[in-house]
C-alpha cells in the first residue's frame, strides 16, 4: 500500500507547482489554470484525509470545490474576454491601470 | 474479489475480450460506412457500390487501401503535435466506451463463467459520459490546430454544439437511473425483464436520440462539419489516414451511441432464448446485435431524410426546446418514482 | 497493484503540472492540465472515491476545461512574450514559496512518516453512498451552490455579451 505521506506530498508538489506559474505566468489564462491546479492539488489532499480518518465529509468537501470551480471558470472566463475585448491584451502586465 | 491466482486468468481474459470487441467494432464501422451508402444511395434512387465485390461488399477494404496509399498532406503553417494529437484523440476516446457496454449475459467456456462485457462497473453509466465529454477535444482541437478558418469555425460550431446537447443527453439518461436505481449498465438492463424502458420512458427516449444524433455529429445537425458552407468543417485540412480516423471514430460514436440506447431503452440483450447450451448463451447477442443494427439504419434513414439545420436554430432548439423538455421529464419521473416508493 | 498504479499516475500528474507551467502556448498549458486532472482522477479511484473519480473528469476535464480552450480558440491566444516587469513577485514571491512548501513537507513528513492507509475501504465512495450523504447531511449548502452556480450563469452573459 501507498504511505499517507507520499500522497500528501504530491498534493504539496503540485500546489507549490500552481503557486509557482501563478508568480511566474504572464498571460492571464495561464494564470487561471495554475489557480486550477492548486485547487485540485487540495481536493488530492482532501480525498487523501477522508480515506485515511475514513469520514466520507472529505468527499463531500471536494463536491463542493468542483463545483463552485465551475462557476469560477464561467465567471473568470467572462472576464477574461470583456478584458481582452476592452484592452485587446491578455498580459497582465498591460493591465496595471489601477496600479499607483 | 478475484484471488491473486486468479490475476493471470482475468486480465488473459479482459485482453482476449478487449481483442475480439475491437476486431467486431472495426469490422462493423466499416461495413455501416457500407450500408450507409447503399441505404442513401437506394433512398435517392441510385445504385451506390456496385462495382467492387458482389454488391460492392468488398469497397470497404478498397476503401481502406485507399486511405492507407493517399498522400499525407500537412499544411505549412499548422501545429504540428496537436494536429497529429487530434485523431487520435478522437479515435482513442471514440471506442474507449464502448468497454462498459454489455453485449449479453455471460458464457461458459471449460467450467469458467465469462460475463460478455469488457468490464462492468458500479459507475458504468457515468464512465461513459465521462468519455463522451472528453470527445469534444479531438473536433475542438482539430480545428484549432488547423490554423485555417473553416476548420476554426468547424471547431467552435462543434464545442458549442457538443456542450449543449451533453446537458440533453445526461438529463435524459437520468431519468433512466432513477427508474432503474443503478449506474451500472448489467443492472439497467437485467431490471428491463419485465417492461423495456421504452414503454415507461419515450419521452425520456426522444430525447436521448435527438441529443445523442446532435453528440455524433450527425445529420440533420452535422453543422461542425457542413459541406455546403465550411468546406469539411474541422477535418478540412486532415487527409490519408489521419483523416480516416476522424471517419473511423465518427462511426464508432454512432455504434456506442446506439448500444447505450439499446442497453437503456430496448432492453439490451433481452429477447426470446431456447435451444441448446451454447445457443442459449449466444442468442442474447445476436438479439442485442439486431437492436443496434435497427438503430444504425434509423440513423441513416435519418440523414436520407431530413435536411440540416440552420446554426442558430440549431442552438435556439437545444437550449430552448430540448434542455426544459429534458428538466421537466427528469421532474416528473423523480415525483413518480418519490410517489411510489412512500 | 495499487502502489505501482499510484506511482506511474502521480509522476505523470507531477510531469504534466510542470509542463502546464512551463509551456509558452496557452493550449498546451490547457492541454497539459487536463492530463493533470485525468491522472487525479485516477488516483482518487485507486483511494476508494468512485463516484468523485467520475465528477472530477465530466466535470472538470469535460467541462470546465472545455470552457478553457474554446476561450483560448475564440481570443486566438498564442505565445506568451516574457516580460521583466514582474521581478519583484519573482524575487520575493519564489523565495516565500519555497519556504511555505519546505514547511508544509516537513509538518506532512514528521507527522504521518510510515503512516499507511487502511487496506480496506471504510467509506464506499460509490453514486449511492455519496448521494445519500450530500441529500441527508448536506441539503443546504447543496441548493446554496445551487443559486451560486445560477448567480455564476447570469453574470457571466452580462460579462461576456457586447451589449445587452
Amino acid at each position: 500500500m501507498v504511505p499517507v505521506s507520499h500522497v500528501l506530498a504530491l498534493s504539496v508538489i503540485l500546489f507549490g507547482l500552481g503557486a509557482a506559474g501563478f508568480i511566474v505566468r504572464r498571460n492571464i489564462i495561464t494564470i487561471f489554470m495554475c489557480i486550477e491546479l492548486m485547487l485540485n492539488a487540495v481536493n488530492l489532499a482532501f480525498i487523501a484525509f477522508s480515506r485515511y480518518l475514513g469520514d466520507p465529509d472529505g468527499q463531500i468537501f471536494v463536491f463542493f470545490v468542483i463545483v463552485v470551480a465551475a462557476a469560477e471558470a464561467a465567471m473568470g472566463l467572462a472576464i477574461i474576454i470583456a478584458v481582452q475585448r476592452n484592452r485587446q491584451t491578455l498580459s497582465i502586465d498591460d493591465l496595471d491601470s489601477m496600479k499607483l | 474479489m478475484a484471488t491473486h491466482s486468479d490475476l493471470p486468468l482475468l486480465l488473459l481474459m479482459t485482453l482476449a475480450k478487449v481483442v475480439v470487441v475491437l476486431g467486431v467494432l472495426l469490422t462493423a464501422i466499416a461495413y455501416i460506412v457500407w450500408m450507409e451508402r447503399k441505404v442513401v444511395a437506394h433512398i435517392q434512387s441510385r445504385w451506390g457500390p456496385y462495382l467492387v465485390g458482389p454488391h460492392g461488399l468488398l469497397q470497404p477494404l478498397a476503401d481502406a487501401l485507399k486511405f492507407l496509399f493517399k498522400e499525407d498532406i500537412v499544411p505549412d503553417e499548422v501545429d504540428r503535435p496537436i494536429f497529429w494529437l487530434a485523431p487520435l484523440l478522437a479515435f482513442t476516446l471514440a471506442f474507449l466506451s464502448i468497454s462498459v457496454i454489455p453485449f449479453g449475459e455471460s458464457i461458459t467456456i471449460a467450467g469458467h463463467t465469462i460475463p460478455l462485457q469488457i468490464t462492468d462497473l458500479n459507475v458504468g453509466l457515468l464512465f461513459v459520459l465521462a468519455v463522451t465529454s472528453l470527445g469534444v477535444y479531438g473536433v475542438a482541437l482539430a480545428g484549432w490546430s488547423s490554423n485555417s478558418k473553416f476548420p476554426l469555425f468547424g471547431g467552435l460550431r462543434s464545442s458549442a454544439q457538443l456542450i449543449s446537447y451533453e446537458l440533453s443527453l445526461g438529463l435524459a439518461v437520468v431519468s433512466v437511473v432513477l427508474i432503474a436505481g443503478s449506474l451500472s449498465l448489467r443492472e439497467i438492463v437485467e431490471q428491463q425483464r419485465g417492461l423495456w424502458n421504452i414503454c415507461k420512458q419515450p419521452l425520456g427516449f426522444l430525447l436521448y436520440f435527438t441529443a445523442a444524433v446532435a453528440e455524433t455529429n450527425r445529420t440533420p445537425f452535422d453543422l461542425p462539419e457542413a459541406e455546403a458552407e465550411l468546406v469539411g468543417g474541422y477535418h478540412t485540412e486532415y487527409s490519408s489516414f489521419k483523416f480516416a480516423m476522424f471517419f473511423m471514430a465518427e462511426y464508432a460514436n454512432m455504434v456506442t451511441v446506439s448500444c447505450l440506447a439499446t442497453s437503456l431503452f430496448f432492453g439490451g440483450w433481452l429477447g426470446p432464448v431456447f435451444g441448446p447450451p451454447l445457443v442459449r448463451s449466444l442468442l442474447p447477442v445476436l438479439w442485442f446485435a439486431l437492436k443496434v443494427l435497427a438503430f444504425l439504419f434509423v440513423y441513416i434513414w435519418i440523414r436520407g431524410t431530413l435536411p440540416r439545420f440552420r446554426y442558430d436554430q440549431l442552438m435556439g432548439f437545444g437550449w430552448r426546446v430540448m434542455l426544459p423538455v429534458a428538466l421537466l421529464n427528469v421532474l416528473g419521473t423523480s415525483l413518480i418514482v418519490a410517489w411510489r416508493s412512500v | 497493484m495499487i502502489a505501482p498504479l499510484f506511482y506511474i499516475f502521480a509522476g505523470l500528474a507531477i510531469v504534466a503540472a510542470l509542463s502546464v507551467v512551463l509551456q509558452r502556448t496557452p493550449v498546451y498549458s490547457a492541454l497539459s492540465l487536463i492530463l493533470v486532472l485525468c491522472s487525479l482522477a485516477v488516483i482518487y479511484l485507486l483511494l476508494g472515491a468512485q463516484f468523485l473519480a467520475v465528477i472530477q473528469v465530466i466535470v472538470y476535464a469535460g467541462a470546465i476545461m472545455v470552457l478553457f480552450v474554446f476561450v483560448i480558440m475564440l481570443l486566438n491566444a498564442r505565445q506568451e512574450s516574457p516580460t521583466d516587469h514582474s521581478l519583484f513577485a519573482r524575487r520575493l514571491g519564489l523565495p516565500l514559496l519555497a519556504v511555505f512548501l519546505a514547511e508544509v513537507i516537513f509538518v506532512v513528513v514528521g507527522h504521518f512518516s510510515g503512516t499507511v492507509f487502511a487496506a480496506g475501504a471504510t467509506f464506499d465512495g460509490g453514486p449511492g453512498a455519496v448521494g445519500g450523504l450530500l441529500f441527508r447531511n448536506y441539503v443546504l449548502p447543496f441548493e446554496v451552490t445551487s443559486i451560486l452556480i445560477l448567480v455564476a450563469v447570469m453574470g457571466a452573459v452580462v460579462l461576456a455579451k457586447k451589449q445587452l
